[in-house]
């Protein structure tokens, strides 16, 4: 069944994943899109303030989307997002890492400009197994209300 | 990249422009984002994007390739002329993503970066923190991407 926006009232909503990242993944992501030192060579990533090869913070956010898609956006009448009202980085991403992704529904609303759909905001936390949190993430998402819905 | 006494709100740089290919679009969803209107044709046709469009992550991406391309191309003419190269430390995040419009496959999409605010950080006085407002324009001149983003930024005059 799909889910529509009657599926996400405020509150928890699950933890998604494991998903494992490896070294090749970080290399290879950094080398196409963020090719600084500290994430691709490991001695210079020793010398930088992160103390160690680090994965791309946008890698960390790509790989977060990637959670919820599979956690639950791939089953959900998505149809895209407006944008993402702020990232926290806090954390650096690892290679070996397996991440576990939180997320919370914190707004879930009829949208006033098209009312067959609604805009739910998710607040995300991604951890590692050590259960530190490395990116916080709030963004909202567009999904359709459930047909003949009131 | 600059040291933070070089830095002055409104500077702005235009850092390059980058074309989405449907090849590249969808190789990036697939990774990354599989949502049915980034990785068909058809499916994005039927969307409220009206076409194959990039993930709105694929973009944010891109901007930051760019902005990395143009701070190694300032260090190296710093290193040329014999100067102390500026290196940035990490980034504490961003606030205000705005996917304006969508980028779909074939647009050529030129970003830019404009300093809003700059303030010398109190627990780490060897750092500035600066803002900048990244965006990114298509081919008609439409803005499609903005993003207010935190950097830490070595001061010249205080060392560690």
């Amino acid at each position: 069944m799909t889910l529509t926006l009657e599926d996400f009232p405020p509150g928890r909503l699950g933890t998604f994943g494991p998903r494992h990242v490896t070294r090749e993944d970080i290399l290879a992501f950094a080398a196409e899109f963020d090719p600084q030192p500290m994430h691709l060579d490991e001695e210079a990533a020793k010398r930088s303030l992160l103390n160690g090869l680090s994965g791309s913070g946008w890698h960390l956010c790509s790989l977060m989307m990637r959670m919820m898609c599979d956690g639950f956006l791939g089953r959900t009448a998505s149809m895209g997002s407006p944008g993402v009202n702020e990232v926290r980085w806090l954390a650096p991403l690892r290679p070996g890492d397996d991440l576990l992704l939180d997320v919370e529904v914190t707004e879930a609303r009829v949208s006033k400009s098209r009312p067959d759909t609604g805009i739910v905001t998710f607040k995300s936390v991604v951890r590692n197994a050590r259960g530190e949190a490395l990116c916080e993430m709030v963004s909202p998402i567009i999904v359709r209300r459930r047909e003949g819905g009131a | 990249m600059f040291f933070f006494e070089e830095i002055e709100v409104g500077q702005r740089r235009e850092l390059g422009s980058f074309t989405f290919t449907a090849e590249g679009i969808k190789k990036f969803a697939a990774q990354f984002d599989p949502q049915r209107f980034h990785l068909d044709e058809e499916e994005g046709k039927k969307s409220l994007f009206g076409g194959l469009a990039a993930s709105g992550w694929h973009v944010g991406c891109v901007c930051m390739k760019l902005l990395v391309a143009d701070a190694q191309r300032l260090a190296k003419e710093a290193a040329a002329r014999g100067e102390e190269v500026a290196v940035s430390g990490p980034s504490p995040g961003f606030r205000e993503l705005r996917w304006i419009r969508p980028v779909l496959a074939g647009d050529s999409i030129s970003f830019a970066s404009e300093i809003e605010t700059k303030r010398t950080s109190e627990k780490r006085p060897e750092w500035g923190i600066v803002q900048a407002r990244n965006t990114g324009t298509n081919q008609r001149g439409e803005l499609v991407f903005s993003l207010l983003a935190t950097a830490f930024v070595p001061r010249r005059s205080v060392q560690p």
